[in-house]
């Protein structure tokens, strides 16, 4: 049996564990998630996520939720270099930016993301207010990563990592927004998306979130 | 090679994780206080070891670090030996993921309605602030749907990985021992098996060791 991803591709958090499977080269199914008929809080799939969320994942008898640690499970599984457990240093600088990448950056990222490219599918208002102000969070967050990635080429060191990687669904859709000008503003953050956008694992990833 | 270094005050919740992780390991290990009252956060020296100016930050030798759980992490898989318990489980592929769901579990959905509960019900009113009443109340509602989670799990096994204590239990200690400080601490009487949980966690030294650098709340 295959491993198994429930949710939808173009969900930034399923996204996040696809990528995952893309770079160790991994066979696995996405198995759609319908949260329109509410198929989120069915006991079948509480069973697999009890906070009635979206990615879960279940690999034989391992049922696991929580995108970053499914993604952990699975680099650890084939045994990709993209966490560096072999160092102890490294393996801590990529944990720095995965823990950033939560705290800090997704929650303007997704916020802006969800105020001008989902509500307006929903037929809901912008609130233009939550927008700037979390573009101003963002822009300061920005700047941290603007200054890090002038000193290395990735966030952890000069090796890309899955702290990089975990970045990659949200900003996705930010750049997809009239807002990806922003980075215009910090050269070596710019520099950085477009390193990582010439994986073949995240060019495949995009294929899937846009198809 | 020196001491190591966490950057903080211990009364902070997200200083005492780390200090915890440190006395579960039996570390030496100093802390050097950030004073925010004079904007000691926002200084060249201290933004070069935390950009965000937050706190811990952590200095072993040349490695500078922040995040209070990457942090802690850190300490448990330099220091595991037979001795201690195995907080990781780094060693079993299924495990240590668990370890890591329920880690992003507590960071993700049970600190951020706790962390703000006993910030706004204890912390505030302690250095002569108000919290903010309705944050509370929100947060106490939404904490509810979170806690008959923690239960159903608990009722399958003895700690939230497995049944085996892990970093993902002990980094719930911080924001839960101010909590049960407040006016809200019996909200857990209604979800036994997260009290037997708690009360077992508190017997552990490490986390009496972490208590007594931090307000009182008796």
């Amino acid at each position: 049996m295959g491993m198994k991803v429930y949710g939808l591709t173009k969900t930034t958090n399923v996204a996040r564990v696809l990528i995952s499977l893309e770079e160790v080269g991994a066979e696995y199914d996405v198995v759609p998630v319908d949260f329109a008929t509410g198929e989120h809080k069915s006991q079948a799939h509480l069973i697999r996520n009890p906070f009635g969320q979206v990615p879960a994942f279940q690999d034989d008898d391992v049922m696991l939720f929580e995108s970053r640690a499914i993604s952990r499970y699975i680099l650890r599984k084939y045994k990709s270099n993209l966490l560096r457990e072999d160092d102890i240093k490294e393996a801590a600088l990529v944990d720095v930016w995965v823990d950033v990448e939560y705290g800090q950056y997704n929650t303007p990222a997704s916020s802006i993301c969800y105020n001008v490219i989902v509500k307006p599918m929903h037929g809901e208002e912008v609130d233009l207010e939550v927008v700037d102000t979390n573009l101003e969070k963002l822009k300061k967050v920005l700047e941290v990563y603007e200054a890090r990635l002038s000193q290395c080429k990735y966030l952890a060191g000069d090796f890309i990592s899955f702290a990089d990687l975990s970045h990659v669904p949200c900003t996705y859709y930010l750049m997809l927004t009239q807002y990806k000008s922003v980075f215009d503003s910090y050269p070596h953050v710019k520099a950085w998306w477009e390193a990582i956008m010439t994986r073949p694992s995240i060019k495949k990833v995009f294929d899937i979130m846009s198809a | 090679m020196g001491v190591m270094k966490v950057y903080g005050v211990a009364r902070y919740m997200s200083v005492a994780r780390v200090i915890v992780c440190l006395e579960e390991v039996g570390a030496d290990y100093q802390v050097v206080p950030v004073d925010f009252a004079v904007g000691e956060h926002k200084t060249p020296a201290h933004l070069a070891r935390n950009p965000f100016g937050l706190i811990p930050a952590f200095e072993d030798d040349d490695l500078v670090i922040f995040e209070s759980r990457t942090i802690s992490k850190y300490v448990l898989r330099k220091y595991k030996s037979s001795d201690t318990d195995d907080l990781l489980r780094e060693n079993n592929l299924t495990e240590s993921t668990l370890v890591d769901q329920w880690l992003d579990v507590e960071a993700h959905h049970y600190d951020p309605l706790v962390f703000h509960i006993s910030y706004n019900a204890f912390v505030l009113p302690k250095i002569g602030g108000t919290g903010d009443q309705k944050l509370i109340d929100t947060n106490l509602e939404k904490l509810k749907k979170v806690l008959e989670v923690y239960e159903a799990q608990l009722s399958k096994t003895k700690y939230l990985a497995g049944n085996f204590i892990s970093l993902a239990d002990l980094s719930h200690f911080p924001a839960t021992y101010y909590f049960m400080a407040t006016p809200y601490a019996n909200l857990f009487d209604n979800y036994p098996h997260v009290k037997a949980w708690w009360e077992n966690l508190m017997t552990r030294p490490s986390l009496k060791k972490a208590a007594a650098g931090m307000f009182p709340v008796a």
